[in-house]
């Protein structure tokens, strides 16, 4: 007979109309002892204010270094279930498409193996699975591998490269999104597996510039679709919006960042200075029948965003302002300069630093040139911002 | 002489024992630099201690670890775990 905990503090945590993680620990609780051992330390730890879980050491499945984090219980004898207690991180599909068959097949895996939880998904985009012993890691990993599927990232290695759903659902989409991220990911495998770096590196593909995965706040790499043309308008479909009675000129022209819309109210039309314009979709999310990214589409390559871990946060910063990525050359060439940039701060990088903070520390123009890129005046942090490089021809000149 | 995968891997068990013995975590990076610094003249490039790091690991000679970034070391019973 399992042990039956008082959990009111976790019990506040179920009310609302929200989803809570405690109404889903205490079903999986009915079936697996783990669960229920969980939700006893975890009452206790809201209790006392302190965690206790030990993280970390040596547990990972034979030949991979990353994929399974260690977590222990430092209180073993009073919930002895959860005294191993390794999350698995599990390689998800490009863009989170899954079969229900899949998702049956990875949840019986789970179920025979640990504790039942999972997180659908983490951060970074893996699977996780939450709760098992270190007796179960080899198994499940047989288990999944023979299903399939394989251990994403962690550790200092390239963590699992994750994409928004790109073109399989999206009409923004300026690139192919799901192919780049399973071309990255299966080409990277070494990197993904075996961690060599001073710290995490990770890859995050959007495929228009509404970022729905964050890349621009997180990623070592954001690789955010673009486009270099005009907007595509639909005359009619602008008119038809203004009839419907969308206030295009309050809601639409003054929203815009880059003040480059005007709205002739009488005829009903807009027209864009295309050249002043940011790329920051508000009037295509507000008008999506009406406005349309350009035709000539590709994306942006921006390197150094991390949330804050060891240090604070950073927002990436563009590197590329346009590749043409779906083809096979420029893709190409940007895994070299990805094989540059990962030498260049395995060489000099410190331990534990992102490559962000890298950069900071020697200074963009410092590693530009140590990578074999040209400095140009799109490389901003910030749209119409100040390029952060500065020429040496600019101080020679003013020195004479 | 070119030195061997195999005589890189075993160069690079050395390096590892040894920082075991002074209480010293080595990243695989480390190991690569050691290396790099004293065999390059013999031939060895990063490309050859990646395979190296692959054939220690994948014999179980050397463990990854986590602690707070990750590390290559011998194979020992985990402080933490809770037998």
């Amino acid at each position: 007979m399992p042990k039956e905990y008082k959990t009111p503090k976790l019990d506040e945590l179920e009310k609302g109309p929200w989803p809570s993680f405690v109404k889903e620990i205490k079903l999986a609780a009915k079936k697996s002892e783990m669960s229920n051992d969980l939700l006893g330390q975890l009452e206790q730890s809201y209790n006392e204010k302190l965690g206790h879980w030990k993280h970390g050491g040596i547990v990972g499945v034979m030949g991979y270094g990353g994929g399974v984090i260690g977590r222990y219980s430092d209180l073993p004898d009073k919930y002895p279930s959860v005294s191993h207690f390794h999350t698995i991180r599990v390689n998800q599909p490009s863009g989170w498409f899954y079969t229900s068959d899949a998702l049956r097949t990875i949840c019986d895996i789970w179920e025979k193996h640990g504790s039942g939880l999972t997180n659908m998904h983490g951060s970074t985009g893996d699977m996780v699975f939450l709760g098992t012993t270190t007796d179960h890691l080899e198994p499940v990993f047989k288990d999944l591998t023979e299903a399939g599927w394989d251990l994403g990232g962690s550790g200092s290695d390239m963590r699992t490269p994750s994409c928004c759903v790109g073109p399989g659902r999206c009409e923004w989409a300026c690139y192919d999104t799901l192919q780049r991220c399973y071309d990255i990911t299966m080409r990277y495998q070494d990197e993904l597996h075996r961690p060599a770096f001073p710290y995490k590196w990770k890859f995050k593909f959007a495929g228009c510039p509404n970022d729905c995965v964050a890349s621009i706040a997180r990623a070592d790499i954001s690789v955010i679709g673009t486009w270099k043309d005009d907007i595509r308008v639909d005359a009619d479909q602008v008119k038809t919006y203004a009839d419907e009675g969308l206030d295009i000129f309050n809601d639409v022209v003054l929203n815009c960042p880059a003040k480059c819309m005007r709205y002739d109210g009488e005829k009903k039309e807009i027209s864009i200075d295309n050249k002043d314009c940011r790329r920051c979709m508000h009037c295509i999310n507000v008008m999506p029948k009406a406005l349309r990214p350009g035709v000539e589409q590709g994306a942006t390559i921006l390197i150094g965003a991390k949330a804050p871990i060891v240090e604070g946060a950073l927002l990436s910063s563009v590197l590329i302002p346009f590749l043409d990525i779906d083809d096979e050359e420029e893709f190409e060439a940007f895994c070299d300069l990805i094989e540059e940039m990962q030498d260049v701060w395995c060489e000099e990088g410190k331990n534990r630093e992102r490559v962000g903070e890298f950069i900071q520390r020697v200074g963009m123009g410092n590693f530009l040139e140590a990578v074999g890129v040209e400095p140009i005046p799109e490389m901003v942090a910030y749209p119409r911002d100040n390029p952060y490089v500065f020429y040496e021809d600019f101080y020679e000149d003013e020195d004479e | 002489m070119a030195m061997t995968v195999d005589q890189i891997a075993d160069a690079m068990y050395k390096e590892v024992e040894e920082a075991t013995n002074f209480g010293k975590k080595l990243k695989p990076m480390d190991l690569t630099k050691a290396m790099l610094k004293a065999y390059e003249e013999e031939g060895v490039d990063k490309k050859m201690c990646k395979s190296a790091i692959k054939n220690l690991v994948d014999s179980g000679r050397l463990v990854y670890t986590y602690f707070g970034g990750s590390y290559l070391e011998l194979p020992h019973r985990e402080g933490a775990a809770n037998d």
